[in-house]
């Protein structure tokens, strides 16, 4: 087989008439397979190239190669032309409305007190807390008398305590996080440094700013030489971790049975003060109902309500809304939104 | 405790102008929240006057009774009122508002006509004028009290500013004037003057003469005095002063005797009460109530007595639940003239209970299970005396006396101890004068031993952290620094805390709601939805809040299901929800400690019992998804959700942590008994997840097809520290096979089938094609395979036979036959 020299010219004018006359990519796109493809004229003619006499070659093999360059040049100008016509021209009619709602992805959350445990777990583990928890049907001692609450306080009768039956069997529902703390003395030596969240339950009618089924948190440190400006800088520093740089509290005497001295502690948010929780230092008579010396060693307690927290921060103005479960709230926090 | 100031100012030197805001911080600093600082009588302007009844014209015709009533109000004419009240007379002293005056709630008086007569102002009541509740009738001021025409906003002392502090339950002491004044005093560093002080008790010497007395029980109290007078004239009236200052207390006023039983008790904290000494039958004996059985007390109700109730009784029976109620047997009259005045110093734990045990909470028993000062017992009585001879007449006629006043232990204290634990410098000086401020005595072996002698109204001071509390009571909390302790480094969640919030975290991005419901249930309900045996079996509330719902939880799903039907309820129409928590089954044997009590420090045995007592709460993780877990969209539908995703979500949980997941048929209620998985790890079940049973969704009204899971979170193991498997970079050779099996064979076994004939070489294997209807009772499953070796690109050969062999073991397994 032989091509001729027109017949390679002719080949290549095809081509760039092709090349010319292509209006868009992919108009181009077939024309690059029929024109510069393995069975066009111009690659046949490089096939052939072997056949040519020897003294021919040079100059035939000089007018292919001229002539399959100069298609090739002009492919890559017209492809270049025609990206930018599709740049100027098709992506703007491609154009969609993008404030369209893609309502059709699942839309979840977490609900408000994981985030708010979440978050103070995280704030106490970086100063160096473990978490701990424990189970929220409780052994009494535990609750109650290891926590130097006696048989007889208010606080133990059935009007503010859900006792289990029978009566013997001595479980109540936690009615704070404290018997965690007890359990953690009674397991480890100290140091200890744990922060205690958990759901907690007192016999209080659900309204608008209680309800039975609540959350606490409550932290312990026992260590040597702990004193109550430990507590104070310890509450400081979460209360301006949760609620803000600038919030400033203040203890105010209190009582409770596990800690001596007691307080109360406020902190003061848009302009009033604001009941946040107790705390203390832990009463020697606990520690030593969980073998701690207390020769050696000293130590600080503090408690709040979650819920009551979430309330303040987040401007919510009925308990209902955290307790009840509707989507719609737990939606509006996504997945951790403060 | 709400105190007058006009009061508190007897014993206080405070300044004639304070403002409330003032008054609440000095409480506050020292520990007592103000609930309410109330000024009296500022809503309240005259003219309001004594005025004499001069004639009274009852005008008939009239619903009730109707009286026009000449009034000497100290002006030259007779004022002519109207008035509803019939507790009054000629010649009786009363409280006029005049024209012009205005009465709380901004009732202005005007002269008016009514009932066909001009009234010329108004005789008050107690209520009108904001004094207490009583409107039973008119005041009726004691004879001879006043002049007509007189002030009677200064008479009634109406003007004043009452605190109500909250107390305490450590500070007993403080339910009284002389304890809060003496906390005011101290807290604004004024001088104080104890009330006590003026109290001579020793001119009652203690005799055989007059009502004596016995204790039975001596755990039932420390001491007791009963003082005997005679000659009392009950009918005299409580001078206006005295009911006054009661009134302003929160209390009534009730007749001469018993207001100065109250008057003595609010002013110095020690509850009192007073028999006609007429009604006791000889000497009055203190004991548990044993076989008593009935008494009635003074508020008319018939009792039966517990026989550990501690009772004032006499020969023939109980006069009194002791220090909680008095008798109606014994009570004092307007024809007594012989009275007993009891005052003791009761077991607090039994007053407690005792009031406990009747529902009688009363301002006797309010101070007496706070621990009343026991040295307190011979004053008061000592000053009710007093009061009793100046306003009644009386005369003492002997004291008896049981048992001795108990304080609280001498405390040795290192004073240094206050710095140390306040973490403040506290000079010891400043020690001292606190300590000596809240009534410590103070003995100084050295500078680092102090015996301190607690005052003998605070037997709770009795460690040196109670001391370091009134020390820093009175410097003020304000003092204590800040600093912030760092704990031990390598803090970290553990690995179970992390599961539950990675799970969380899962289950919120992949669309679902998190809840927390409440984990009380109805048992008729969770009987509904089909649960039994173990997975019913619950502990009961022996109080619950409501008798609809007295068990706590065994299962998640009863709470999410009442929430998706709340929610649906409101509107919602897609709903995906889901709940972290504990549940509880009573399907252990646990052990009873039995009470222990918080003075001993139990045996190890002991505590192992007490920690076999608390049942295991595993932490479960439960969704319910009703509709789809995403809304249809304007362009395509919501991700749906049916049994596939319910029990592919339940696996994913699993998985998640590492471990490997295996499914098999399950009919656990309360999910369709045909579309239940049982998820499980190395033949052990920790979850179940499918469809719903058609019946719980109807009895619930929620969508067709609602879905649901629950894992056992704290089920699942903890693996040892993954190891990472190199990635081979080889290319993969894929095989689809499409086999036809009966439709009974489960996918899971067959592709278990596969797998084993497929060599190690298979990388992996899923399903992505299931087609019924082939042929009767056949479905044809297709499956991907993707082979890879590590060191080489296989060969097609190699692949065809790993393929063929796979087949065959599905073939000799399943019968499964090589689809067309």
């Amino acid at each position: 087989m032989s091509i001729s020299i027109a017949e390679v010219e002719e080949s290549a004018a095809s081509a760039l008439s092709a090349i010319a006359g292509a209006k868009d990519l992919a108009e181009l796109k077939v024309v690059k397979i029929e024109h510069l493809g393995d069975k066009s004229g111009l690659s046949k003619a490089s096939q052939a190239l072997g056949k040519v006499p020897a003294e021919e070659k040079a100059s035939f093999g000089k007018i292919v190669g001229e002539a399959k360059a100069k298609v090739s040049a002009a492919f890559e100008a017209r492809i270049k032309v025609l990206e930018a016509d599709r740049d100027a021209r098709v992506l703007i009619e491609e154009r969609v409305d993008v404030t369209l709602p893609a309502t059709n992805i699942p839309k979840g959350g977490l609900h408000p007190l994981t985030i708010l445990t979440n978050e103070i777990s995280d704030l106490f583990l970086g100063l160096g807390y473990r978490v701990a928890e424990g189970p929220e049907l409780e052994a009494e001692w535990l609750n109650f008398d290891a926590l130097n609450i006696p048989a007889d306080h208010p606080a133990r009768t059935m009007q503010d305590t859900f006792f289990i039956e029978p009566l013997d069997s001595r479980l109540v529902l936690r009615t704070h996080t404290s018997p965690v703390q007890i359990r953690t003395m009674l397991e480890n030596k100290p140091p200890i440094y744990v922060i205690c969240p958990g759901r907690t339950y007192r016999a209080d009618e659900l309204d608008a700013t209680h309800t039975p089924v609540f959350s606490q948190v409550e932290g312990l440190v026992i260590d040597r030489g702990i004193t109550m400006a430990d507590l104070k800088g310890t509450l400081d520093y979460f209360a301006q971790s949760i609620f803000g740089p600038d919030v400033v509290t203040r203890l105010r005497p209190s009582f409770f049975p596990f800690t001596e001295p007691s307080a109360e502690v406020d902190f003061f948010f848009n302009g009033r003060w604001i009941e946040w929780g107790g705390c203390g230092m832990v009463n020697p008579k606990v520690l030593e109902v969980c073998g701690i010396d207390t020769k050696e060693f000293s130590g600080f307690a503090f408690g709040m309500g979650l819920e009551r927290t979430l309330m303040v921060r987040h401007g919510i103005t009925d308990m209902h809304d955290i307790v009840e479960g509707d989507i719609r709230f737990t939606r509006s926090f996504g997945l951790g939104i403060k | 405790m709400k105190i007058p100031l006009s009061w508190v100012r007897e014993f206080v030197e405070l300044p004639a102008k304070i403002s409330n805001s003032d008054l609440e911080d000095a409480f506050v600093r020292v520990g007592f929240e103000v609930e309410e600082i109330i000024e009296a009588g500022s809503d309240l302007t005259g003219p309001l006057v004594v005025a004499k009844v001069e004639s009274i014209e009852e005008l008939s015709g009239n619903k009730k009774p109707i009286r026009y009533v000449g009034l000497d109000c100290g002006e030259s004419n007779t004022r002519y009122v109207i008035c509803g009240a019939t507790n009054f007379k000629v010649g009786d002293l009363v409280v006029a508002a005049l024209p012009g005056a205005v009465l709380p709630n901004n009732f202005a008086i005007s002269a008016r006509e009514t009932y066909g007569k001009t009234s010329n102002g108004m005789i008050c009541s107690s209520r009108e004028l904001g004094l207490s509740d009583e409107h039973s009738g008119i005041i009726v001021l004691p004879a001879d009290s006043a002049k007509p025409g007189a002030d009677a906003i200064s008479l009634l002392e109406i003007s004043d500013v009452i605190v109500d502090a909250a107390v305490n339950p450590d500070r007993g002491y403080a339910l009284s004037i002389r304890g809060l004044a003496r906390e005011l005093a101290a807290s604004l560093n004024l001088k104080y003057l104890d009330p006590i002080t003026r109290v001579d008790a020793s001119k009652y010497q203690v005799n055989k003469e007059g009502v004596q007395v016995s204790v039975d029980d001596p755990s039932a109290l420390s001491i007791v005095f009963i003082r005997s007078i005679s000659g009392f004239d009950a009918s005299a009236p409580t001078p206006i002063w005295m009911s006054r200052r009661i009134e302003k207390c929160g209390m009534r006023s009730i007749s001469l005797a018993v207001d100065i039983t109250n008057y003595v008790m609010l002013e110095l904290g020690q509850p009192l009460h007073a028999f006609d000494s007429s009604k006791v039958d000889g000497s009055l004996i203190i004991k548990r109530a044993g076989d008593s059985l009935k008494f009635k007390t003074l508020d008319g109700q018939e009792r039966k007595l517990d026989k550990e109730d501690l009772v004032v009784a006499d020969k023939k029976g109980p006069l009194a639940l002791a220090g909680v109620m008095g008798g109606a047997s014994s009570e004092v009259t307007s024809s007594t003239t012989s009275i007993a005045l009891e005052a003791a110093r009761f077991d607090p734990v039994s007053i407690a209970r005792g009031s406990r045990r009747h529902k009688l909470s009363s301002e006797a028993s309010r101070r007496l299970e706070r621990g009343v000062d026991p040295s307190l017992a011979e004053i008061s009585s000592a000053r009710a005396i007093d009061l009793m001879i100046e306003l009644g007449g009386a005369r003492h006629i002997g004291s008896a006396k049981s048992g001795e006043p108990k304080f609280a232990p001498v405390v040795t204290f290192d004073p240094n101890f206050v710095s140390q634990y306040l973490g403040t410098n506290v000079a010891l000086e400043e020690v001292e004068e606190k300590l000596n401020v809240v009534g410590c005595a103070i003995s100084k072996k050295s500078d680092i031993q102090w015996s301190i002698t607690p005052p003998s109204w605070r037997a709770d001071l009795l460690l040196g952290p109670d001391l370091v509390e009134e020390v820093a009571r009175m410097i003020g909390y304000q003092r204590i620094p800040s600093k912030l302790p760092i704990g031990k480094s390598g803090a970290q969640l553990t690995p179970a805390q992390i599961r539950k919030r990675s799970t969380a975290n899962y289950l919120a991005s992949k669309g679902f709601s998190e809840v927390y419901n409440s984990p009380f249930v109805n048992p008729n309900f969770v009987a509904d939805l089909g649960f039994t045996g173990d997975r019913a079996k619950s502990f009961k509330l022996a109080n619950p809040m409501s008798e609809e719902f007295p068990d706590l939880r065994t299962h998640l799903l009863p709470g999410l299901l009442l929430t998706a039907v709340r929610n649906q309820g409101r509107g919602a129409k897609d709903i995906a929800i889901f709940e972290i928590g504990s549940v509880f089954r009573n399907t252990e044997k646990l052990e009873s400690p039995g009470l222990v009590g918080v003075d001993a420090v139990p045996s190890e045995k002991i505590k192992t019992s007490i920690y076999k007592s608390v049942p295991n709460q595993p932490l479960h993780v439960g969704a319910v998804v009703a509709g789809k877990l995403s809304a249809d969209s304007w362009h395509t539908k919501g991700e749906k959700f049916t049994w596939v995703e319910a029990i592919g979500f339940a696996r994913s949980i699993v998985e998640n942590t590492g471990s490997v997941t295996t499914t098999v048929p399950s009919d656990f209620a309360p999910w369709h008994p045909g579309r239940c998985a049982e998820i499980q790890i190395d033949g052990k079940p920790v979850g179940h997840a499918g469809e719903l049973h058609p019946r719980v969704i109807s009895l619930l009204g929620l969508p067709e097809r609602s879905c649901a899971f629950v894992v056992v979170l704290s089920a699942i193991p903890f693996l040892e520290s993954k190891k990472a498997k190199s990635l081979v970079t080889m290319p993969p050779a894929i095989q689809d096979i499409s086999l036809i099996v009966h439709e009974s064979i489960p996918a899971a076994s067959v592709e278990k089938a596969l797998r084993e004939g497929a060599g190690d070489l298979l990388e992996s294997i899923s399903l992505f094609d299931r087609y019924e209807k082939v042929e009767d009772g056949k479905v044809s499953l297709a499956f991907t395979l993707v082979f890879r070796a590590t060191d080489r690109t296989l060969t097609a050969d190699e692949v065809s036979k790993f393929r063929q062999a796979a087949t065959e073991s599905a073939t000799k397994k399943y019968g499964a036959v090589l689809r067309a």
